[in-house]
């Protein structure tokens, strides 16, 4: 059943246009990925999912209403949890969940059997007196992730929920995710980090307010067109300079190495020569599997071009 | 309803998690009352009085007990002559200077043995006094003071029941005959205080949600701008009104404020004037973005009129003709004639009426516009 429903949502701040024609939809008991650099629009497009953002254009349905005719009837059923943490801080963690509850109208005995439940799977019981402002960084996300499961939704829209989050959490996060998927939820969640979208159901690549490519995260990669290998050497900018003048390939900074990229079907023995003119010797040289950090940036590359 | 009991509740916990903004929620009212109601005394006391008696029968030295057994006059030690009596005032030894002619005690005399109009004229015996004008306020209350005090001199001495209609005194003071400012700018306090504690905080209430974000998960919930904005305010509401009676409680305590009319009538007519500064609060709350902006634009808004064209400091009628236009939708300028009036003078609503109206129309005004403007939606 398709309970998240976006076609051609148009959206733009005066004369930057922040998302374009894009179209979204997810179904029920799905978890898409939004993957996309910070600037990219996810922000923009969740806002104005939730209703607090004017569009230009388009059309949202969620749960089979529109949202400018039925807000008030998908509200009781969506939970959002914005990008920066947006709880009280000087409230604890049970007080926070005590005050959504009842935004949600639970009933008392509803609402404490409900707030044990997320304490167990958050271990945040330990913590329920603790001032919210006074938790780490991971903790406030389960607790705002919480708050948002308060009342049971139907769909789940989350805005970065693991950026500035510890490696530990993160994953503990997805766990999360992962459980109330398989317990029928709806979730979108954005992320700017590529192998967070290697656990989603779906994926979809954003850049400048468009939609780059949509798809399950293992069959994405075929999309990929050329063939990527390592250079082991120093990337100063001045051999990237020599590097970028050479035609056919394009070449990237990755940490303490370089990457270059050649055109489909094309092999990589016909560039030796130049390289070695610039002191990359051919044993320097080793191909390597593409990623799906490899994937956007060439489909952003190709968008920009 | 229910959800405005959580909002309301959430807002307590705020308040009284945050000790900076409670003491002074509490502690305002109490310094303000202090300040007006004594440090920034308006009362003119201990005017250097010098007087040049030509006179020097018992009447004349009696007049003079009058004026400095009154409070408000001081013997002066340095000499004053008698042919330049200005010299004295330009010296800054004295700040007035009473020149008592011959021919009191006669005039005084005349007027014990009045009988009846007909049978008695009195030369036009006149007193004079020279005041210092420099200090504008001391010399129209050395003016005032003065001619209170004469008139008293003349009554004292009239037969019983005798109204001598040759004395015209220029200038009666009603219900505050000890012209104390106290009374005066303690009900204007609350006024001010009410207008502070409820428009203030409730802006900077709603601009700490829109500024720490936690608006946006605020408006993901089914919950009403309406809801919001009632649940906000009521805590404040109860603040304010706690205020204002700690002003009334300590402005009659220690300043010995009378309240002489119901306290009933005061408290509802308080309640749609707190319901008018919540309004202005939710207004500049939906402008601006931040605490500090709230803040500033709050003072502009709210703080500032009250105290300066409501007529707490000064007074409506003296002002240029668009400022008096302006007070008009100061809600200041009406409940400070509401809670003056049933303060000092016990006005009831028969009274006050004209003032209520003002106040109501625009507590709805302004209430309808900020609930209509208050957006659903982040920036």
């Amino acid at each position: 059943m398709n309970l998240v429903q976006i076609s051609n949502l148009d959206k733009s701040y005066g004369q930057l246009k922040a998302v374009s024609n894009f179209t979204l939809s997810a179904d029920q008991g799905e978890l898409l990925a939004v993957a996309g650099p910070d600037g990219a629009g996810k922000t923009t497009i969740f806002r104005t999912v939730c209703g607090l953002l004017e569009y230009d254009n388009g059309t949202i349905n969620l749960a089979g209403f529109d949202i400018d005719k039925d807000f008030d009837k998908i509200k009781p059923l969506l939970g959002y949890m914005p990008q920066n943490f947006s709880l009280y801080p000087d409230l604890s963690v049970e007080e926070n969940l005590y005050f959504y509850a009842g935004l949600f109208g639970m009933k008392k005995n509803e609402y404490q059997q409900k707030r044990e439940r997320l304490y167990q799977f958050s271990g945040l019981g330990l913590f329920a007196k603790r001032r919210a402002g006074k938790l780490s960084g991971g903790m406030k996300q389960k607790l705002a992730l919480s708050c948002n499961l308060i009342h049971d939704p139907k769909i789940l829209i989350l805005d970065e929920p693991t950026t500035g989050v510890d490696p530990v959490s993160r994953r503990q996060l997805w766990d999360i995710l992962k459980t109330l998927k398989q317990d029928g939820s709806t979730i979108i969640v954005s992320t700017p980090y590529m192998d967070e979208v290697a656990l989603a159901d779906r994926a979809i690549f954003v850049h400048n307010g468009k939609k780059l490519i949509e798809g399950k995260p293992n069959e994405l990669l075929s999309h990929f067109n050329s063939a990527i290998y390592k250079i082991k050497a120093v990337p100063s900018s001045g051999i990237m300079d020599q590097l970028n003048q050479i035609e056919g390939i394009t070449s990237r900074r990755f940490g303490s190495s370089i990457h270059l990229y050649t055109r489909p079907q094309q092999n990589m023995e016909v560039y030796y020569n130049r390289l070695s003119q610039l002191g990359i010797s051919a044993e320097s040289i080793s191909p390597i599997k593409p990623e799906l950090e490899d994937l956007f940036i060439q489909l952003m590359e190709q968008s920009d071009a | 309803m229910y959800k405005i009991k959580f909002i309301a509740q959430k807002e307590l916990w705020h308040i009284l998690r945050d000790p900076r903004s409670l003491i002074i929620a509490i502690l305002m009212p109490i310094v303000m009352t202090l300040l007006y109601g004594y440090a920034i005394n308006l009362d003119i006391k201990n005017i250097k009085l010098a007087v040049i008696d030509f006179d020097k029968t018992s009447a004349s030295s009696n007049l003079m007990g009058r004026f400095y057994n009154s409070g408000y006059f001081s013997e002066v030690t340095d000499p004053v002559s008698i042919n330049d009596p200005e010299m004295i005032l330009k010296k800054g030894q004295a700040n007035a200077v009473l020149i008592i002619r011959q021919g009191l005690g006669e005039a005084i005399q005349k007027l014990k043995s009045m009988r009846n109009l007909a049978s008695v004229s009195i030369d036009n015996y006149e007193l004079g006094l020279i005041v210092d004008g420099s200090d504008a306020n001391m010399a129209a209350a050395a003016g005032s003071y003065s001619s209170i005090i004469i008139s008293q001199v003349i009554k004292d001495n009239l037969p019983l029941g005798f109204e001598f209609p040759g004395i015209r005194i220029s200038r009666q003071v009603l219900y505050n005959p000890d012209l104390k400012s106290s009374h005066f700018f303690v009900p204007g306090l609350i006024a001010i205080i009410l207008m502070m504690i409820s428009a203030l905080l409730t802006s900077v209430t709603i601009a700490r949600e829109k500024e720490s974000g936690t608006m946006e998960q605020l408006l993901t919930t089914p919950i009403t701008p309406r809801q919001i904005i009632i649940g906000k305010t009521l805590p404040y509401v109860g603040l304010a009104i706690l205020d204002g009676f700690l002003v009334l409680g300590f402005g009659g305590f220690y300043f010995g404020v009378p309240f002489i009319g119901s306290t009933l009538l005061l408290f509802v007519f308080g309640v749609i004037y707190v319901i008018a500064a919540l309004a202005i609060g939710i207004f500049i709350s939906t402008i601006v973005k931040t605490q500090q902006l709230a803040m500033m634009g709050a003072m502009m808004v709210t703080v500032l009129p009250s105290v300066m064209l409501s007529g707490f400091i000064f007074e409506i009628k003296n002002m240029p003709l668009v400022l008096q236009i302006i007070t008009h939708i100061v809600p200041a300028r009406y409940f400070l004639l509401i809670v003056r009036g049933i303060m000092l003078k016990g006005s009831g609503i028969e009274l006050l009426w004209v003032e209520a109206a003002f106040l109501i129309a625009l507590a709805i005004v302004l209430l309808s516009v900020a609930t209509k403007l208050f957006k659903l939606r982040v920036s």
